[in-house]
């Protein structure tokens, strides 16, 4: 670069000629120079200002027009990112405590018509009704050539179906795919799976959602694309449950009842190992619900969750273990059993009018079944603490169970508990609950005495819930209900090698509209635990106006007619659940006591 | 020496621009394929799902307890039940068959005391 000089000599010497100062030219010209040096940083400040906000106005022009074209286009799945699984969009299969598929999804088909499309309305009518036999011809008829655009013909149709409506060849009748709910096992375990229809229709997709039951219950759950294809497993077996469900339709034959239960419940984690209520029904075509009548004549009614009955004598075992608990007596304590107990205008009787003499032991009042020793020991108790009792084992609440009917099966309690109310409810009267809460109580009263709460969903480990009884108290009432199997009323029900131990209820049913109970009607229900020495299992067997007709006399106690089928129950499926009988030393023959 | 930076910058951004274009189709060839497997994985869980249904059908207690029946003569099966269940020392097991001596061998003691 060319500097111009501060002093340069021509105009220095010309000045010092004229006499003037030259250092008044240096001033200048140092004074010309930081002008342009000033210049020249300015203009190149001003450039790199114009750069950076040429940088910034292009930095926000690309991200508008990025944010604009997200907002403006369809979105679509990021392809290029490869996840290891793409999102299941189907309802998740529930199964089995072993993983056995219980109700599971199948793509089918359904069919609809456009009518402006059809080439041939008539023969496409003709054809249809040749395929499905609920379909007239005449409405198709009519509907094809109408004024209609659009009509669902059918909402699920087989393979072969579909086959022969292609081979109909007209361009009006189309197929959207279809997610159905199959229930492979059929009507088994129907009242707990409940069932599922379609929701929201479109002609790409349905919506299946839960009508009943599990279904309904974990309907948003078991539809979480979340829970990327996980099953929901059940407390219930499989195997166990088709068993329970077949010797108990024999028994309901055999029985001439109009309907039977059954409640098999694990004594320790309250899982429902199986849940059986006939008449039962198929929920791959679910039967519409009854809207006259009672409700409890269809199929769709779940007698063990929803059927709140007095379910009898079964009750005297709390009485008995309340009093113990209470130190009010023990197993020994003779109880006075003089009849007839009279309380205001009612009357306390045995049944049949029996006499079991002026005492009984605690035991004894159980094992003969006395209605009068157990009002008595009632009427030591009082309402209150038999109240807060009863509540402790869940009688005063719908059960817990996962499924939407279990908040309708909600106990009746007397409106005004009384002591007459107290004497009844000792010995199963004026108190209505389901047989599930009878297996919860029994549970809770026999697992050592530690509420247990019914559950659908398998558990891992044993429910440690509040205590309910001592420990000692809980053995006691074992032993008594074993004394009931091996010399009470239950004799039916001994299982050999499994040491059931049980206890009878026989309750008249009462008449619809009030006015006192049936003569010939019972409801007929065994409550047993297995192993009695160490209780696993909980089964109720609850049968519905059971007559037992081998004898010339009807017999319709529970001792002849639900014991035998639970005790059939019991065989049949202890040795499924794993359980081994404990096999009494052969008694040798043959071998006589000699001495010589 | 600035022209041959000059030119090989050039013949950098010439090969880059290259190397862009193939990797470009590469892509898209590779998601085209991503997208056929991810119809195929669909197409094999729906097949999946058809066959599991189709088992458990198949495997339904009814079915086999039917077929159970059905097949008695040959199979001879039973439910499960209690007496199904034994201690060891009530197996009878089967013995040996060990068939009769046929070549037998006279020994003689005699003199035994006596070398």
């Amino acid at each position: 670069m060319i500097r111009t000089p501060l002093r340069p000599l021509a105009r220095i010497l010309r000045a010092r000629e004229t006499g003037e100062n030259p250092d008044v030219i240096e001033r200048e010209n140092k004074r010309l120079r930081h002008e342009a040096m000033r210049d020249r940083e300015r203009m190149r400040a001003e450039g790199r200002l114009l750069v950076l906000g040429s940088m910034f106005v292009g930095a926000f022009f690309v991200v508008g027009m990025r944010m604009g074209a997200l907002a403006a286009t369809d979105p679509s799945e990021p392809r290029a990112t490869a996840a290891g699984s793409a999102i299941m969009a189907q309802r998740a299969d529930i199964v089995d405590r072993n993983g056995r598929v219980l109700a599971t999804n199948l793509e089918t088909h359904s069919l609809y018509a456009q009518p402006p499309q059809m080439v041939d309305p008539v023969a496409a009518a003709k054809g249809l009704a040749a395929i499905f036999d609920d379909l007239e011809e005449e409405e198709l008829v009519e509907d094809f050539t109408g004024k209609r655009k659009f009509l669902w013909i059918k909402r699920k149709i087989s393979p072969e179906q579909m086959q022969a409506v292609h081979e109909i060849g007209d361009p009006g009748l189309l197929f959207g795919p279809r997610e159905m709910r199959l229930y492979p096992n059929g009507p088994i375990a129907a009242h707990v799976l409940g069932g599922a229809s379609f929701g929201r229709e479109g002609v790409a997709s349905a919506e299946v959602i839960g009508v009943a039951g599990v279904e309904k219950h974990f309907d948003a759950d078991l539809r979480d694309p979340a829970r990327d294809d996980a099953p929901l497993q059940l407390s219930l077996d499989l195997t166990v449950q088709a068993t329970v469900e077949r010797v108990l339709h024999g028994g309901m034959t055999i029985m001439n009842a109009k309907g039977a239960a059954a409640v098999l419940m694990d004594a320790s984690t309250g899982e429902i190992i199986a849940l059986a209520s006939l008449p039962d029904f198929d929920p791959n075509s679910r039967p519409r619900v009854l809207t006259e009548g009672d409700a409890s004549d269809s199929p769709l009614f779940n007698r063990a969750v929803q059927g709140v009955y007095e379910l009898g004598s079964v009750f005297k075992i709390f009485t008995a273990a309340q009093t113990m608990e209470l130190g009010l007596g023990h197993a020994e304590t003779l109880i006075d059993t003089k009849g007839p107990l009279t309380w205001g205008r009612h009357r306390i009787r045995e049944f049949r009018n029996k006499n079991y003499g002026p005492f009984l032991s605690v035991t004894d009042v159980i094992v003969n079944s006395s209605n009068i020793g157990t009002a008595r020991m009632a009427m030591e108790i009082g309402a209150a603490r038999q109240q807060v009792f009863l509540k402790s084992l869940g009688f005063f609440e719908a059960t817990p169970l996962e499924m939407v009917e279990a908040a309708s099966g909600r106990p009746l309690l007397p409106r005004n508990w009384s002591e007459i109310s107290t004497m009844t409810v000792s010995y199963g009267h004026g108190i209505s609950t389901s047989p599930v809460h009878l297996a919860a109580g029994y549970a809770s009263l026999l697992n050592g005495g530690t509420r247990v709460r019914p559950t659908l969903i398998k558990r891992d480990a044993p429910q440690v819930g509040e205590r309910v009884v001592r420990p000692e108290v809980s053995a006691a009432a074992r032993d008594m209900l074993r004394a009931v199997v091996q010399e009470g009323t239950a004799s039916f029900g001994d299982v050999e090698g499994y040491r059931v131990g049980g206890k009878t209820g026989t309750a008249d049913k009462p008449r619809p509209r009030g006015g006192g109970y049936y003569d010939d009607k019972v409801i007929a229900t065994f409550a047993s635990v297995f192993p009695a020495d160490n209780p696993k299992y909980v089964l109720v067997v609850t049968l519905d106006e059971p007559v037992e007709t081998s004898d010339d006399e009807p017999r319709r106690t529970a001792g002849w007619t639900a014991v035998p089928v639970a005790a059939e129950i019991i065989r049949r499926t202890a040795p499924l659940m794993g359980l081994r009988p404990e096999i009494e030393p052969a008694t040798l023959e043959g071998v006589t006591l000699t001495s010589n | 020496m600035r022209s041959f930076l000059f030119v090989l910058s050039a013949l950098a951004i010439v090969g880059l621009a290259f190397w862009a274009y193939r990797e470009n189709y590469a892509t898209q060839q590779s998601l085209r394929e991503v997208r056929d497997l991810h119809d195929r994985i669909g197409a094999a869980h729906a097949r999946l799902t058809v066959l599991n249904a189709e088992w458990a059908y198949l495997n339904r207690p009814d079915r086999l307890r039917d077929l159970v029946e059905l097949n008695y003569e040959r199979l001879e099966l039973l439910p499960l039940t209690p007496e199904a269940f034994a201690r060891l020392e009530q197996v009878a097991y089967p013995q040996p068959d060990l068939g009769p001596i046929l070549e037998t061998i006279e020994t003689s003691s005699d003199g035994e005391d006596r070398p």
